[in-house]
């Protein structure tokens, strides 16, 4: 598979009155052509300052990228100028928001909205532009898309402000499609449809998608791998099916133990306990160590290296050091790796691995 | 749209009818009348000269016949100044207030907002605190201030403009201009560096600088329509401010407008020029009231104007 996306080491802070915040703290990923990565974790854990670090939308004058690069077609997005990253934004990647509600401008007819990029990057004329954003619209599900085009956003559903914001997005066929919760705040069944949209045109375009969310149900309806962030750092990456059926470090068991299920008769839904980590001063081992009920005295002290689990699958956890004792995950994790033929758990027939 | 500017129109009479009966009142409960200063002339002419111009009758019957001519667009009279009739001394005089006065807008406004501007894509740096300083100086101290200021340093010592008076054309029109400019040049400047700074921060302008937009393109083709309406709402009352203004902004530049003319009007008891004057002043307010509700509608389409349905 082609790489398309490299980032190494990525270090960011936020300057704060209170002190510098360490929000991104040495995230490693790569991101394959086509494919589509999801990027799980709480509230906090550095997922959308992440993704927004690789378009640059932070605040310049208060973040800092302090180590690290971004590789993106052989250039390191974080040093390159505002001029050059003007001409990547919206052409070679693009965002979808969380909120459709306010993510248009609202003085703006949509069409002019969705024209705009395609104006910016590609030296066409306005009649040639007006043409692609109605196909464009049509390519969305948007019903009638010409008489639509004058229209201003309040006129607009949430879902259908969602359509027109994929629509931008896709104007200039990105290489790389950001999309930053992008069903979070559509009800159920809209967010069905976007997904389906979004797998749909995923297809037809070929690009590849990093999909922030915290929802684990559509990260299993969309994604092919899956990286869990917790406390600004990647603590477990893997294909969807190595994150949901072998997990290895504890907070991705805790995540998944929290993920309501009609499979289990237990009444009470698990939640993590405690809050997540103070990135004004990290911890110094495992940021989840002390809400881990697995925690061991070196999580405490140092900050665990990825392990390799499988040649796609890595997890930060000191439990997988050949010292380590053996630990069982919580039942309802062991039930999923049950299930799994790569898991030390496996009861099949097919012959796990351990 | 139509329904609700015959609606808009029909309430600006009864506004008008109000505020007419209200100024007509008030005048006659002053002390004194336009003849009380001729007051020297023996009674019997003074009879003759209040029965010539209607002053004896009772002031409902007054009050009737004043309305009466009103409706007929009738102002009537000014008592001081040769009989002329008041519309035509309203019209003589206004082209200079009109002048001043929307020059004074025009440059307030646009300079407001590009000092705001400046000041709100470069926060909390020089220029920042600059263009503060230039609206805390506009608002705290008064036009009259400013235009004697003026009048010293650029037409006493330099001799570039006129001191005063109207006889240089265009050119005695400039410093009261800038006079009277300072005070919508302050509102303007706040209003549209705090609006700019909210907007600057809102989503959609995060999503304009995804699609790869430039930093003048996010300020002025995204930000700055949706940061003027604020300051839209803050026209109406700017523009008044103009009028009350101009007041003593003509009289101190000695310039023969409106203002100056409504002053020696007061001064004098000429109950037809100050019910003229105030009548059209009041027209003129409720006209930009009414511009400032369409303007509303143009900037932002999600304020819609619309007629009955309630």
């Amino acid at each position: 598979m082609e790489k398309i996306l490299e980032v190494k080491d990525l270090e960011l802070s936020f300057h704060t009155f209170a002190g510098e915040v360490k929000a991104i703290r040495g995230v490693n990923f790569d991101l394959f052509k086509g494919e589509t990565l999801a990027i799980v974790g709480e509230s906090g854990s550095g997922k959308s300052v992440t993704t927004k670090s690789i378009m640059r939308l932070l605040p310049e004058h208060s973040s800092e990228f302090k180590n690290g690069h971004i590789l993106f077609n052989g250039k390191d997005l974080t040093k390159l100028t505002d001029k050059e990253m003007q001409k990547i934004r919206g052409k070679d990647i693009s965002m979808i928001f969380q909120d459709p509600m306010t993510s248009l401008n609202p003085t703006m007819p949509i069409g002019k909205q969705i024209m705009e990029p395609i104006l910016k990057h590609r030296n066409v004329s306005k009649s040639v532009a007006h043409k692609e954003a109605v196909d464009l619209l049509r390519l969305v599900g948007m019903p009638k898309p010409e008489a639509r085009m004058k229209q201003y956003p309040h006129q607009f559903s949430g879902g259908q402000r969602q359509r027109i914001v994929i629509a931008i997005a896709l104007a200039c066929n990105p290489q790389i499609l950001i999309a930053d919760e992008p069903t979070t705040a559509l009800d159920v069944t809209i967010q069905a449809q976007i997904l389906e949209l979004m797998k749909d045109l995923q297809k037809k375009i070929n690009t590849s998608i990093i999909f922030i969310t915290h929802d684990l149900g559509v990260v299993a309806n969309v994604a092919d791998r899956v990286a869990v962030m917790y406390g600004g750092k990647i603590v477990e990456i893997g294909t969807v099916d190595e994150i949901f059926y072998n997990p290895q470090h504890p907070y991705t068991w805790g995540l998944l133990s929290s993920m309501p299920s009609l499979d289990t008769a237990e009444e009470k839904l698990y939640a993590i306990p405690g809050t997540p980590p103070d990135l004004l001063s990290p911890p110094k081992g495992d940021a989840f160590a002390l809400r881990s009920d697995y925690a061991m005295k070196i999580d405490l002290e140092e900050i665990p290296p990825f392990f390799k689990v499988s040649d796609t699958h890595y997890a930060a956890t000191w439990l997988l050091h050949p010292d380590a004792p053996q630990v069982d995950p919580p039942a309802a994790i062991m039930e999923r790796m049950k299930k799994y033929p790569g898991s030390r758990y496996y009861d099949g027939t097919e012959g796990g691995t351990y | 749209m139509t329904k609700y500017i015959i609606r808009r129109i029909v309430y600006m009479f009864i506004t008008l009818f109000l505020i007419a009966t209200a100024t007509f009142f008030l005048m006659k409960a002053l002390p004194g009348s336009p003849i009380s200063s001729a007051s020297k002339l023996p009674p019997s002419q003074l009879a003759v000269v209040e029965a010539k111009y209607g002053l004896d009758q009772p002031i409902p019957v007054q009050y009737a016949k004043y309305m009466l001519n009103l409706a007929k667009g009738d102002l009537g009279n000014s008592f001081q100044f040769k009989n002329a009739s008041v519309t035509e001394l309203i019209m003589n005089r206004l082209g200079v207030s009109v002048l001043i006065g929307s020059q004074g807008l025009i440059l307030g406004v646009a300079l407001g907002i590009l000092l705001g501007m400046i000041a709100a894509l470069r926060q909390n740096t020089i220029w920042d605190y600059g263009s503060t300083l230039i609206a805390i100086i506009g608002i705290s101290i008064p036009s009259f201030v400013f235009a004697t200021l003026l009048q010293y340093w650029l037409a006493v010592e330099w001799s570039i403009f006129p001191v005063g008076l109207w006889k240089d054309g265009w050119m005695s029109s400039i410093l009261p201009s800038i006079a009277l400019a300072m005070g919508p040049l302050a509102t303007a400047s706040r209003f549209i560096r705090t609006e700019m700074i909210e907007v600057l921060s809102s989503d959609y302008i995060t999503l304009a600088k995804s699609k790869g937009a430039n930093g003048f393109e996010i300020a002025f083709k995204h930000a700055f329509r949706n940061a003027l309406i604020p300051l839209i709402t803050v026209l109406g009352p700017l523009a008044a401010g103009l009028l009350t203004g101009s007041l003593v902004i003509e009289q101190i530049f000695a310039i023969p407008g409106i203002g100056e003319q409504f002053v020696k009007a007061i001064m004098s008891n000429d109950f037809s020029i100050i019910m003229g004057t105030t009548l059209f002043f009041s027209v003129f307010l409720i006209v930009i009231i009414f511009v400032v509700d369409v303007l509303y509608g143009i900037i932002d389409p999600r304020i819609r104007l619309s007629g009955g349905s309630k």
